[in-house]
């Protein structure tokens, strides 16, 4: 049985930073993925990373853009801390190798992203993600005798002893099949989201809320799950993320019309608004008749008004993009483009240590937990600073933790009935539906009604899908009866766990009656801040319904107000 | 909507038979990828068949595969292109090469590309003192090394390596690319260590063919192989390191050779690579050896006629007036820039900015750039790259 001081379950940017971080404190590490973990979609992170590095500029600045980003529902302690640390982290990461743009002077270049008062975005090209997840990884290889890899090991269950403290994970190795109980005193969630439970999504198709799902099984509660993003430039053809950094560097949105139709609804920052302020603003215009295409479900985005010189060098991956999956040259004519869903705020509650109220030794950080430092809506360029932040935080404090406590005794109970779980999935008759029609059938349905515009009844219309679902996937078949690299079979596990974090999705969205940022309610267009100023949690208990609750957001200097861009 | 087949290369460990052929026939639109025609065999008819991917969008590098034998990434095929390459009307899939297979199209990336990486310290040393704040590095250096940055690590240059079929303990394009990522960053402290070693290294810089295949199969516009001539170029250039697998006097006898006779002269090659350009050097006992080693390769060459016995030991028939004053001229203008100036994807002749600029690296880099665009994907040659080894 693997022993760790700190065990790490996902190794994208959050992951592999906790992991670094912890193993620095001294602590024996780790890392455990379904993937290699330059695979993680921390990797898609294209445009960048805010810090108040300019000299010109303060961190206050950066944190009252987050708060306002956030429709006010932002827990303003933790966002204080993200925004002042963020300079020393992006310094980190420059000094391990990450290749930063350059201004004339040789110093960091910083962009223009939405909802930001000033330029203090550092970027890559537009492959900032996947620099910086290759440069962590470059770390992780540094530190191979210090930091235990397990790569393509998928977890199947977290582990709680009698007193409720997470005590470690069952893993199963997809190479071989093999099961395992890792053991560890402190165990940090970085699976990240949960973009599959919508069809289409900007996410890989491994984000399928595995560490929201497992932290939800055993009792952890989450919080704002709500709150779903819709990325105002998706391409309409497949989905696909084209960058925030477009409009940064000075992109246009038209609708039929050849309209800036921003200046309507954000007269002052225009296409640089937030993001749900200009999802909305597209979808309006899709859905009043102005779209752009065919059929009308698109917006123009005009990149063409950017110098090609810059947008070669500085936007390289979206002109592949567009020529490869659009078939569209970017810098001859605009690429259409609509909202889509791209990310979820909510996620696993924590403290700003990372740690998970009521299972002690449980951490999260990154896109699987909720800090909240996002709140109704996250800035881009605000969550790669959120995972590697909050991924350090965490593994600092697990690592400094474990010194204070022996190592945890565990059984192999969990790893008995994992086993015996997947053998009966296996051993399904080939009678219910195909796993991947009730992945479609989900996917549809959230992205219906979940999505820029709700309402009571058509999130009533997804309610009901979802538990329905949940119970045919119970006798859902798969064909792959083998042990070495059976994808199927874990494919029936990550529906289950799409269908839990759709649940709580679901449950949240009908809860909160009110428009707060990505949560926009036609039956209730208005923010409502005497009444929903607060977040809510979502638990369960067993095989129980989920139980709603809520909790205070923590203001500390920014009194809402209202919200203009 | 339109039918395509897939033929996919199916392989089970578990079953003790060998590998075979699978073929599932999926609807979709001509312009959707070879991944999405997978994921739909496995949503409807097949759950086992086994491939990774997760992006579907050309950034993760989990789907690299062989598509009508061509290395790339499922996802980053389009259908109709792919039945274009296809032998019959039907589109083959098969695991990556020069790696071994786990199960039908997924390879073990560990064994050998991950091996590699290891092999070139991939991380930065850092140049000391760290600054408080980032290095000041010039733009161009930063925006220059992010060319191997773009390197998803799929491994599709890895699989039709053609030296590495040949020597499977060469380093290989994907690491030396990678290495090239720090070899090329200022704030790096060791670029001559880092080089002496793939230098002096019998399967390092020194092992590639220069065959193309690499630049070919790379989906993120990387070409690896220019990166290794980049390697060599600091090598002999830089730190003028010579190295004991003789790389360093095979390509000065290139140039040299071309300088003094315009053509390249073969039956020099090989006293000059072990000599040097001294007329003693043709008595260097090593190069005795080499020549009779390469005996059987040379009558070989003249027997299937590959060269002739006039071209190969006379020296070049002399050419006309006006080319030997060009290729002079050539020479001159590259030895008379001090600073080279390497051009890449990112920094490209392309741009019309910079075509209209009347500056002597804009024009060499509009020059050089020649058969490369945007469009392509694929970065320029350099006019020192000339064929080696």
């Amino acid at each position: 049985m693997p022993e760790h001081d700190v065990l790490i379950i996902g190794a994208g940017l959050a992951g592999q930073r906790a992991a670094l971080a912890a193993a620095e404190a001294g602590a024996t590490v780790a890392i455990l993925s379904k993937v290699h973990p330059v695979r993680s979609h921390s990797v898609a992170a294209a445009g960048g990373i805010n810090a108040a590095i300019s000299l010109d500029d303060r961190w206050e600045s950066h944190a009252y853009d987050t708060v306002k980003g956030s429709d006010f529902l932002g827990d303003q302690d933790a966002i204080e801390i993200m925004c002042r640390e963020a300079p020393g982290e992006v310094m980190h990461l420059e000094h391990i190798g990450v290749t930063f743009h350059r201004n004339e002077k040789g110093e960091m270049d910083l962009r223009a992203f939405g909802g930001a008062s000033m330029k203090r975005t550092a970027y890559v090209a537009d492959i900032t993600g996947q620099a910086i997840l290759h440069v962590l990884y470059e770390q992780l290889m540094k530190h191979h005798e210090t930091v235990d890899r397990y790569e393509e090991w998928f977890t199947t269950s977290l582990i709680r002893d009698e007193e409720g403290a997470c005590v470690g994970c069952v893993a199963r190795n997809i190479r071989t099949g093999e099961m395992e109980t890792f053991r560890a005193k402190g165990t940090i969630l970085a699976q990240g989201g949960a973009g599959q439970c919508f069809k289409p999504t900007t996410n890989a198709l491994i984000c399928t809320g595995d560490g929201i799902a497992q932290a939800y099984e055993i009792g952890a509660p989450l919080m704002d799950m709500e709150m779903i993003q819709y990325h105002p430039t998706t391409l309409v053809e497949n989905g696909f993320l084209i960058t925030e950094g477009a409009r940064g560097e000075g992109a246009h949105l038209l609708n039929a019309d050849g309209e800036r139709f921003m200046e309507k609804y954000a007269p002052n920052k225009m296409e640089l608004a937030s993001r749900d302020v200009v999802s909305r603003a597209g979808q309006t215009e899709i859905n009043e008749g102005r779209g752009v295409g065919p059929d009308g479900s698109g917006i123009a985005l005009d990149i063409t008004v950017v110098p090609k010189k810059r947008v070669l060098e500085a936007l390289r991956e979206i002109v592949n993009i567009g020529k490869d999956f659009a078939g569209v040259d970017i810098t001859a004519e605009p690429i259409l483009i609509r909202p889509g869903q791209h990310y979820i705020m909510g996620g696993v509650k924590t403290d700003v240590h990372g740690q998970v109220p009521g299972v002690p030794g449980l951490y999260a950080a990154g896109e699987v937990a909720c800090v909240s430092v996002h709140g109704g809506n996250r800035l881009g360029a605000n969550s790669l600073l959120d995972t590697l932040i909050f991924g350090r935080r965490s593994g600092e404090h697990a690592a400094e933790r474990a010194k204070t406590m022996p190592a945890p005794s565990v059984g192999n109970d969990q790893l008995k009935a994992d086993v015996a779980r997947i053998d009966s999935i296996i051993a399904r008759p080939r009678e219910g539906r195909r796993i991947s029609e009730i992945k479609d059938e989900l996917g549809t349905v959230m992205n219906r009604y979940v999505a820029v515009f709700r309402d009571e009844a058509g999130l009533a219309q997804a309610h009901d899908t979802v538990r329905r679902l949940k119970e045919e996937a119970r006798t859902a078949y798969i064909d792959d009866r083998g042990t070495v690299f059976n994808q199927d079979v874990l494919g029936a596990i990550e529906l289950g766990y799409m269908l839990d974090v759709a649940e709580a999705i679901v449950v949240a969205s009908l809860e909160r009656k009110e428009s707060r940022g990505a949560q926009f309610r036609t039956d209730f267009p208005e923010r409502n801040d005497d009444e929903w100023l607060k977040h809510i949690d979502i638990s369960r208990n067993g095989d129980a319904t989920p139980q709603v609750s809520y909790s205070p957001v923590t203001i500390t200097q920014w009194q809402p107000e209202e919200r203009k861009y | 909507m339109a039918d395509f087949t897939l033929r996919i290369r199916r392989y089970d460990p578990e079953s003790g038979e060998a590998p075979y052929w699978d073929e599932h026939t999926i609807d979709l639109e001509p312009h959707r990828s070879v991944l999405e025609g997978i994921l739909q065999a496995k949503a409807r008819f097949d759950g086992s068949i086994g491939i990774r991917c997760s992006c579907r969008a050309a950034i993760c590098g989990s789907c690299g595969v062989r598509i009508n034998g061509q290395p790339g990434l499922a996802c980053h095929t389009h259908l109709d292109k792919a039945l274009k390459g296809a032998k019959d009307g039907i589109i083959e899939v098969e695991p990556m090469g020069n790696m071994p297979i786990i199960k039908d199209l997924i390879v073990d990336m560990d064994a050998v590309h991950w091996k590699k990486v290891q092999r070139v310290t991939p991380w930065l040393i850092n140049k000391l003192p760290v600054p408080e704040r980032e290095y000041i590095v010039p733009h161009e250096n930063m925006v220059d090394v992010t060319q191997s940055m773009a390197c998803i690590q799929c491994g599709a240059c890895v699989s039709d390596c053609l030296s590495m079929e040949v020597d499977p303990l060469f380093i290989g394009p994907a690491a030396l690319a990678k290495a090239y990522r720090f070899a090329g960053d200022p704030r790096d402290a060791q670029q001559e260590e880092r080089i002496r070693d793939l230098a002096e290294d019998p399967h390092g810089i020194y092992d590639c063919t220069h065959c193309f295949k690499c630049i070919e199969a790379c989906p993120k516009g990387v070409a690896p192989m220019s990166q290794i001539m980049r390697l060599r170029r600091i090598a002999t250039r830089t730190h003028h390191i010579v190295d004991r697998n003789n790389g360093e006097r095979h390509e000065s006898a290139f140039v040299t050779l071309v300088k003094d006779h315009g053509l390249l002269w073969e039956a020099e090659l090989l006293p000059r690579s072990h000599g040097g350009d001294s007329f003693f050097g043709k008595f260097m006992p090593k190069a005795a050896l080499e020549l009779v080693d390469s005996l059987p390769v040379i009558a070989k060459g003249l027997l299937r006629r590959k060269v002739t016995l006039g071209k190969s030991i006379l020296p070049p028939k002399d050419l006309p007036k006006d080319a030997r004053a060009e290729i002079t001229s050539i020479f001159e203008k590259v030895d008379d820039r001090g600073e080279l100036r390497e051009l890449n994807l990112y920094i490209s002749g392309y741009d019309e900015d910079l075509e209209g600029a009347e500056t002597p690296s804009a024009s060499a880099a509009a020059g050089a750039q020649g058969q490369t665009s945007a469009e392509s994907g694929q970065p320029g040659m350099t006019p020192e790259e000339s064929p080696t080894r």
